[in-house]
């Protein structure tokens, strides 16, 4: 495993395709500026994956509409940092250029994919027009290329298929049509908000293989944004770890994964259904007009310290692993981060066996313990 | 706390005991014999597919197509499977929320299908039901307090001084204090509106609660917490819960048993530790190898289902499961590699269905292919080649008896002798599971499940040994 992951990285050690730099997109509203995100940093290899995972309203999916500007503004705006994509800084162009940029060298695919398509027109008519709109070609040409683009992403007799309307699809066949459409124009970027979200896991299996798949095909950076860690460790290559609007840690999925250092990614861990706690994560995000001193997540962190609730957010340090990096205060070069083993943190070192040992033993216990509290009470 | 809580009696008369009594009062009142609070037998629910301006049938959507199981009191039982199979109608239709078609439900030993509409009233304050959108499930222009209280209303409770206590009684239980009783939907989270929908369910002190995908809208984060909540006042409250999720996680968190559907029949049933740890039928293993764990050195599913649900309109013959099913048993006389069998068999039911385009496929050889101006100077040969190519099937296949019977068939298609192909193919490759339907059987493990490899005995396939069994 690990010569494969050393071959991963030395693959990326050429320019990245996308930088993010301390990036802040804000919205303005009634009850004051509401800061999505704010202030983060990422960067995508070409043909590299990167997760981006957090809870809802972490500013995962606002990350991802910043990149392109895709969000409505006003109220949204990007108040400052800097996209660079491709050695050009998206968040200083305008609307038209955006335009040309976006289905053309960098797409989207979202997570509902019935309201993605229209109803009205045919499978067919859609792709055609989304090949058009980017590339000069003939409508037979254009014909002919989506009726490639459908095989490709495995829809079978896909000559057939370009007449249908959506509803005469299933989900996963129009969240391959949509992937197709993604495609069209060979992406250098693909951006995936929660894809399979809406899908069952059978099919999620199918369209997360496809993905992967495609993208050797076609050397893509994918950022994949979900909240499914179980898809995370599926797909990704590095994994961003989302926040209220920060990012808490960072590095490649088996660095995050085999040794989770952030006290919100130990959590996140815990609280998969049927992976360990059963009590969730307590509290709630800060609010994100007005958000605390110091780390965004101390309020609801087992080991917040009184350092964590002032400042700002702490500053990244090396974890384990190259590249594996950590915001939290613990690991801050006069602090001692095997705190976090101590108090109850020991899940991250034997994970793989508590998992499985939680899971079995705790719902065959409980079972058991209702059955004879229930006969005790009978007699 | 003193749990005090409103009880409604046969007569409809409130009154407040002692929870804890009142809990041991249904077990003793109930459960002696170990009866089954809820048994359901032979459910069927059918939607008619009309036609024409008398609305002649022409069809049935067999969206639940003989089902039975029994919810035992304080247990919970899972109801999983993929969209489409059939689940939620199971929910709605076993309380009657839609008529169903056939079978009966026995709740404490009565038929509820018998039930006029008063006594259907009196049953469903014993039987409360949440559904997925907490969202959609609250009048935005009701106060929480005013929601949960409602259904008390509803069932004559009058005195709001009362409605009131049993309110605060109520959000406290489900980690909420007794002043958000005041506060309107939009201003609580998707957690804590389940939360409510939790209390509000409560309100009627009900023997079970039916929940169909209770967490599906929820974060990773707070679905746990709902679950764990789920279970303490199911401990609490002494309450049968039966709860329908697409999720496997979820179940396994929550179930002392749980039945696996698909397309509107039960294939596998059981201890939800032994369906897990030891799943029995095809489709609960492939259901379970679909899961993503959470562990990125466990990656590339061993099993992967090739389709779609097919429509409950026009079910596969034999069993159900046959079109899809990796572990599909082979034909005799011939030698195939497993998944070889499975993409043949792929391509024999397109070629049933009537589904197979071979022109689609000219057609795509004209696009790949510069030279060619017209499908008809597409070759033979070429598209023979491509048409093996769509179903991943080698050439030749590694039995030279079974290469031939193939590869004659592919010859009819492409000349056009489809029917030929059709039928030399289902005598040569007849398999038993599109003939057969199985039973629900015991296994040697535990659970039941209705697989011919189980009624024949026949050896596990590699496939089965290479399911994760965490």
């Amino acid at each position: 495993m690990n010569t494969t992951t050393k071959a991963r990285t030395d693959s990326r050690r050429g320019d990245p395709l996308l930088t993010v730099d301390n990036l802040r997109t804000v919205f303005d509203t009634d009850d004051g500026q509401v800061q999505a995100v704010d202030g983060i940093d990422f960067t995508v290899h070409p043909g590299e994956t990167v997760c981006i995972v957090g809870e809802s309203g972490s500013g995962k999916t606002v990350t991802s509409e910043s990149i392109t500007q895709l969000f409505k503004s006003p109220p949204g705006s990007i108040a400052d940092g800097s996209v660079v994509f491709d050695g050009d800084d998206l968040a200083a162009r305008s609307e038209e250029e955006l335009t040309d940029i976006r289905g053309a060298r960098i797409s989207h695919i979202f997570q509902n994919p019935q309201g993605a398509l229209n109803p009205v027109y045919t499978v067919g008519w859609q792709l055609i027009e989304a090949i058009q709109l980017h590339q000069d070609v003939e409508k037979d040409d254009a014909r002919e290329e989506a009726v490639d683009l459908l095989s490709r992403v495995g829809i079978p007799e896909a000559s057939a298929r370009l007449d249908d309307y959506p509803h005469e699809l299933s989900g996963g066949m129009k969240q391959r049509v949509m992937i197709a459409m993604a495609l069209a124009c060979q992406p250098d970027l693909l951006i995936a908000d929660e894809p399979t979200t809406a899908l069952d896991v059978t099919i999620q299996a199918q369209i997360l293989r496809l993905l992967r798949d495609l993208q050797e095909e076609f050397e893509m950076g994918i950022i994949f944004i979900t909240h499914d860690l179980g898809v995370v460790a599926e797909i990704a290559d590095r994994v961003v770890v989302m926040y209220a609007g920060k990012v808490m840690e960072r590095g490649s999925v088996y660095d995050v994964f085999d040794s989770p250092s952030h006290p919100y990614t130990k959590a996140l861990l815990e609280c998969l259904p049927g992976h360990g706690s059963l009590g969730g994560i307590p509290g709630s995000l800060p609010d994100p007009i007005d958000p605390p001193e110091g780390c965004r997540f101390a309020d609801r962190c087992p080991y917040a310290i009184e350092e964590c609730r002032t400042g700002a957010q702490p500053a990244f340090e090396s974890a384990a692993g190259d590249g594996h990096e950590v915001s939290c205060v613990h690991y801050q070069t006069a602090d001692d981060p095997s705190v976090l083993e101590r108090v109850g943190g020991d899940t991250a070192s034997e994970s793989g066996t508590q998992r499985t040992g939680r899971t079995d033993g705790g719902t065959d216990e409980s079972g058991k313990q209702e059955r004879t509290t229930g006969g005790g009470r009978r007699e | 706390m003193a749990g005090r809580m409103r009880v409604g009696n046969r007569s409809g008369q409130p009154e407040v005991v002692d929870v804890s009594n009142r809990a041991a009062d249904r077990r003793r009142g109930s459960s002696e014999s170990d009866e089954p609070l809820l048994s359901v037998q032979n459910l069927k629910k059918h939607y008619p597919i009309t036609e024409g301006i008398l609305s002649k049938e022409v069809g049935r959507v067999r969206a639940v197509d003989g089902i039975d199981f029994d919810v035992y009191p304080g247990e919970t039982v899972g109801i999983v499977g993929e969209s489409g199979c059939g689940k939620s109608t199971a929910a709605s239709s076993l309380i009657r929320l839609e008529e169903p078609t056939e079978g009966t439900v026995q709740f404490d030993g009565e038929d509820i299908t018998e039930y006029d509409s008063e006594e259907m009233k009196a049953f469903r304050r014993r039987v409360q039901m949440i559904f997925q959108d907490p969202e959609s499930s609250f009048d935005p222009r009701m106060s929480i307090g005013d929601a949960i209280a409602e259904p008390l209303t509803v069932q004559g409770l009058t005195d709001k001084g009362r409605r009131n206590e049993i309110v605060a009684d109520l959000l406290e239980r489900v980690g909420l204090s007794a002043s958000d009783a005041d506060r309107y939907p939009h201003e609580l989270s998707g957690g804590q509106k389940q939360r409510v929908g939790l209390a509000r369910a409560l309100s009627m002190n009900p023997d079970m609660i039916i929940a169909d995908e209770p967490v599906s809208a929820l974060d990773v984060s707070i679905q746990s917490e709902i679950l764990s909540l789920m279970n303490d006042l199911q401990a609490n409250f002494g309450l049968s819960i039966l709860i329908i999720s697409h999720n496997l996680a979820v179940i396994r968190q929550i179930c002392d048993r749980v039945a696996v559907m698909y397309l509107g029949e039960i294939v596998e049933l059981g201890r939800t530790d032994e369906v897990f740890a030891n799943p029995q039928h095809p489709y609960t293993r492939a259901l379970l190898a679909s899961i993503p764990t959470a562990d990125p050195n466990d990656r590339g599913m061993g099993v992967e289902l090739t389709g779609d649900v097919p429509s409950p309109s026009n079910p596969p013959s034999g069993c159900r499961f046959h079109t899809r099913c990796p572990e599909v048993i082979q034909p005799e006389g011939y030698e195939f590699d497993q998944q070889t069998w499975r993409r043949v068999m792929d391509f024999r039911q397109k070629l049933d269905d009537g589904a197979l385009n071979v022109e689609a496929i000219r057609e795509m050889l004209l696009t790949e292919v510069d030279e060619y101006e017209t499908t008809e100077e597409v070759t033979t040969a070429e598209t023979k080649v491509r048409l093996r190519d769509e179903f991943d099937i080698p050439k030749p296949l590694s039995d030279p008896q079974a290469e031939a019977v193939l590869e004659s068939a592919i010859e009819n298609i492409v000349t056009g002798n489809e029917d030929e192909a059709r039928d030399s193919l289902a005598t040569a490759f007849a398999t038993p599971c599109e003939t057969q339907s199985p039973v629900l059987e015991q296994t040697a493990s535990g659970q039941t499940a209705s697989c011919l490899r189980i009624e024949n005995e026949l050896p596990p396939t590699d496939l089965e040994q290479t399911v994760r069994s965490d």
